[in-house]
């Protein structure tokens, strides 16, 4: 596809995922109470975006991803949550 | 179009399913034995389960004309319970042999713990003995790219396992390469907000290539989507690739897969 049919197809959509994430972002500031790991790790996973590279999707999967090697003892649930807690080494 | 659905859940979904699957052109399904959405309460669980993949929902597919394959084990959910695991697994040589039954699967890790890890090996190791296909699970977000890793390991360190009889599923941008690399078929698993996208599927796709990968939905008792694999199609046609190549992703890599069984016909 050339840049103006992946733009036709694909642009308006990006937006609203775009301002959806802002709005994320700014419903968070509002709010009360502490920040955790996974706002933390979001705005990590937010400046990739303006980095340059074609592997961005990868790269903000890799923000999110627990970078350790070995098996861990044991797991506080059974669910998964979406940003690795370093408390949780 | 016709197609295959490698992933799919069919015992948490509705006749409905069916008749949208069958109508859109599936002509079979694949169904890895999975949690139930709670732990089962003993061994008997599974063999009921066994028997519903093995017995009942071939039948239910039939009325729709579509072929029903399954895989055994018990699934990654419940393998922390290495007592419960060492049950499972000796049911299951009794159930290996039935005609629907392609392999081991889902097997894999959850949230990559030592016991997970321990069932997985038990997994791999009966499997090996079995000689049977092997369709891998890979954990959730932040534990995909570290259980795929420890999932890659775990099964090259049993070396009498060819690469190419097994399929690592789940996979996303930053596990696709080393599931290629390795010699593995590569699943996409497009299921809202935890998985891929159909369109990021397509992004892969284009990136990689279409040898040995397939797409599927991995639709369950979950909010998913039964006829993501239609939807993915859709999103290939519209970019412009090929109606062969897409039925080469939805149809034949699976029967290229499938049929190392020597079960799988359609």
């Amino acid at each position: 596809m050339t840049k103006k049919q992946t733009l036709d197809l694909y642009f308006l959509t990006a937006r609203h995922l775009l301002i959806e994430v802002a709005a994320f972002m700014d419903r968070v500031d509002r709010s009360e109470g502490e920040e955790d790991f996974r706002i933390i790790a979001f705005r990590k996973a937010v400046e990739e975006l303006s980095k340059g590279g074609s592997n961005r999707a990868e790269r903000i999967l890799n923000v999110f991803s627990d970078p350790t090697t070995e098996p861990v003892e044991k797991s506080a649930s059974k669910s998964a949550t979406g940003a690795y807690n370093p408390a949780f080494k | 179009m016709r197609y295959i659905e490698p992933h799919i859940h069919m015992v948490s979904r509705t006749t409905d399913d069916y008749i949208d699957l069958a109508t859109s052109g599936c002509v079979a399904v694949s169904e890895p034995a999975f949690w139930a959405g709670y732990d089962r309460c003993s061994v008997d669980g599974f063999r009921d389960y066994f028997n519903q993949l093995t017995k009942y929902e071939p039948l239910r597919a039939k009325k729709y004309g579509i072929k029903h394959y399954c895989w055994l084990c018990l699934n990654p959910k419940e393998s922390e319970d290495l007592n419960l695991t060492r049950e499972v697994l000796s049911l299951i040589p009794e159930y290996i042999k039935s005609p629907n039954v392609l392999g081991f699967g889902e097997i894999g890790l959850n949230r990559n713990t030592r016991n997970e890890f321990k069932a997985l090996e038990m997994h791999i190791e009966l499997a090996a003995k079995l000689d049977v296909l092997i369709l891998v699970h890979t954990p959730h977000l932040e534990d995909k790219l570290k259980g795929t890793r420890l999932t890659i390991e775990a099964i090259k360190n049993e070396s009498i396992i060819k690469p190419e009889r097994v399929i690592i599923d789940h996979a996303e941008e930053h596990t696709v390469k080393m599931i290629k690399d390795a010699g593995f078929w590569v699943g996409l698993t497009l299921y809202p907000q935890t998985k891929c996208t159909y369109t990021r599927a397509a992004d892969i796709i284009e990136i990689y290539g279409s040898d040995k990968i397939m797409v599927n939905s991995a639709a369950d008792w979950g909010e998913s989507v039964p006829m993501a694999v239609t939807y993915f199609a859709k999103e290939m046609r519209l970019r412009g690739h090929p109606d062969s190549v897409i039925e080469k992703i939805v149809y034949e890599n699976p029967i290229k897969f499938f049929s190392q069984s020597g079960k799988f016909v359609i």
